[in-house]
């Protein structure tokens, strides 16, 4: 577990240092880490401190917190396939942020946009817990998340339909198809705080998630208190794929598979998956990015579109593998 | 080889009482338990019986303070049970659902850990009084060899010893145990009432809901009858439990010789 946490760590490291090292600009290992030091030529500086780490950066932070909330989530709904994008969480702060570029409230002042990511993420993760305390059954609760996402693609649909003039249809569209790209260590600055706490938030509240293994009723029994748990983890994915959602828009399913690929590695314990599953997620997103960044497309592929080209057949080959005993 | 083989002393302290007086738990407009009184203290088996439907889980969620009472009360040691936070509560009455549900295929040392999970423990990283406790469970249960093995490759009688396990590695003075023999062969009831048995047997209180009479003969100490929310007699067995009472509670038609019931089948008409 240990080795495992430490091979992860050096490994996100390694792909972000990659990440600096690739791309259309070609450069040496010396010249990236002269840079980095804030040494070196001035143009390398430009293209890796201004542009290519803070890229990288966001892909694993944004990464981190789809993982970790979707560990939370499977572990509060005990279910494998609960993760931001199913449940509709991440399309409700994408509907959110899009409602706040369509009326230019950007404007206003550049927290605007995270502060609505984060409350649409939040009136969702809050439904789905409500929706949890009604039903038993998992598939109920994943097709009430499926109608929440469609609901907010309608709406976000509906926004496209309406919208003024190309420009403001072009930057909606990038925000459905989730993209790294051009972010700067100001929009990171932005999302951080909430990112943070979200994270914290979490694995404060991670060591509940192994008793609600129990089922609801026995985890009560041994302890738990099962409001203060649901709220920590309510509170905790909004902020964190909230935060995530202001900075990439949506980007699905690494929720999913970066926690199943660790589970069998903590014994199926959801408190321990949290942390590999932030890490292992961060990493993919770092390595997704690069993949993007170096293909040869006429134009650059979208971040949340190749996640959900890898990561929808990963649902449904996991969904297919499931006992189906606790329906 | 263990603590409990040289402790001929109870291992737990005797003193506490569960004390349940005029409980009434409401649901969505339905009476599930009226005006329900009992105690259970260290040292006695208690068996609850009654239909399904009786109000018998209820009871056991309204006397640990997890079902909302409308009136009435339960008090552990003086102590009001719905106003208990929820890891005192845990440290002191050990509670054993109807549904079991495990969600994930853990390994069988961390389902009976995840009983001291009021004491702070966190899994993977088992020391000290919470290792030892867990280690007694797994004794007392005999789950030794099966420690490291996945919850989803268990027997269904093997999975109802470690879900005992897990409710006995609390430590708690008192257990409630809703069904633990439902669904298993003669055989496994009996070992998993002689685990009740020996957890009484040195101190604890345990109040076991059972739908076996023969059981409850065998094992109780006392008996409480519940029909339609309400309990009709609290007794032992030998002064509660005769034909007539199977009539009434069940609807059956039976006999009782001592320790021997026969039931013949339902009442007519």
């Amino acid at each position: 577990m240990r080795t495992g946490l430490i091979a992860l760590v050096l490994a996100s490291l390694a792909a972000i240092f990659a990440a600096c090292l690739l791309g259309s600009t070609p450069m040496s290992a010396q010249q990236v880490l002269l840079a980095l030091l804030g040494l070196g030529e001035q143009g390398d500086q430009l293209v890796v401190v201004q542009i290519r780490l803070p890229r990288a950066l966001a892909a694993f932070a944004v990464g981190a917190a789809l993982g970790a909330s979707g560990a939370a989530l499977q572990g509060l709904l005990r279910n494998p396939l609960a993760e931001p994008g199913v449940l509709g969480v991440s399309a409700s702060a994408s509907l959110a942020a899009t409602v706040t570029l369509y009326y230019g409230l950007v404007a206003i002042s550049a927290w605007v946009m995270p502060v609505a990511a984060i409350s649409g993420a939040l009136v969702a993760t809050m439904l789905i817990a409500l929706t949890a305390l009604r039903t038993a059954s998992a598939v109920t609760l994943i097709l009430v998340g499926v109608g929440f996402s469609s609901f907010a693609g309608a709406v976000m649909n509906l926004l496209m339909n309406l919208a003024p003039n190309p420009f403001s249809l072009a930057d909606m569209i990038n925000w459905m198809l989730g993209s790294v790209a051009n972010r700067s260590f100001h929009d990171l600055a932005l999302a951080a705080p909430f990112l943070v706490a979200g994270l914290l938030i979490l694995f404060i509240g991670r060591r509940g998630l192994s008793a609600l293994t129990l089922g609801e009723e026995a985890a009560s029994g041994v302890g738990l208190n099962l409001k203060r748990q649901r709220i920590f983890v309510v509170l905790g994915t909004g902020l964190a794929t909230g935060a995530a959602v202001s900075l990439a828009g949506v980007i699905g399913f690494v929720g999913i598979v970066a926690p199943h690929i660790v589970r069998s590695m903590v014994d199926h314990d959801p408190a321990r998956s949290l942390l590999p599953a932030a890490l292992l997620a961060g990493l993919m997103l770092v390595l997704a990015d690069i993949g993007v960044r170096i293909a040869q497309t006429s134009s650059e592929l979208k971040l949340g579109v190749v996640a959900a080209l890898i990561g929808a057949p990963a649902f449904i080959w996991i969904a297919m593998r499931r006992r189906t005993v606790h329906d | 080889m263990t603590d409990l083989e040289h402790t001929s002393s109870p291992l737990f302290d005797t003193g506490h009482q569960l004390e349940v007086s005029n409980l009434t738990v409401r649901a969505d407009g339905m009476t599930l338990v009226e005006d329900a009184s009992f105690q259970l203290r260290g040292g006695e088996l208690v068996a609850l019986l009654g239909r399904n439907g009786a109000g018998k889980t209820s009871l056991l969620r309204g006397a640990i303070g997890i079902a909302p009472s409308a009136s009435g009360w339960s008090r552990l040691s003086g102590e009001d049970m719905a106003r208990m936070p929820s890891g005192q509560r845990a440290k002191l009455v050990s509670y054993l659902p109807q549904n079991r549900p495990l969600a994930w295929p853990n390994p069988v040392r961390d389902v009976v850990a995840l009983g001291r999970f009021a004491h702070g423990v966190a899994l993977g990283r088992l020391r000290g009084a919470d290792k030892q406790a867990v280690q007694r469970a797994l004794v007392a249960c005999d789950l030794q060899d099966l420690a490291d093995r996945s919850t989803a490759t268990l027997s269904g009688g093997e999975l109802a010893r470690v879900h005992c396990a897990r409710a006995f590695a609390a430590e708690a003075p008192l257990l409630l145990a809703d069904e633990p023999v439902a669904e298993l062969d003669p055989y496994h009831q009996f070992r998993v009432m002689d685990l009740i048995r020996n957890y009484v047997d040195q101190g604890g209180g345990a109040l076991v809901v059972l739908h076996d009479i023969v059981l409850a003969r065998r094992y109780a100490n006392r008996l409480i009858w519940m029909k339609d929310g309400r309990i009709v007699a609290d007794g032992p067995p030998e002064a509660t439990l005769d034909a007539n009472r199977l009539a009434e509670i069940y609807g059956v038609r039976g006999h009782v010789e001592g320790a021997r019931v026969v039931i013949e089948g339902p009442l007519q008409g």
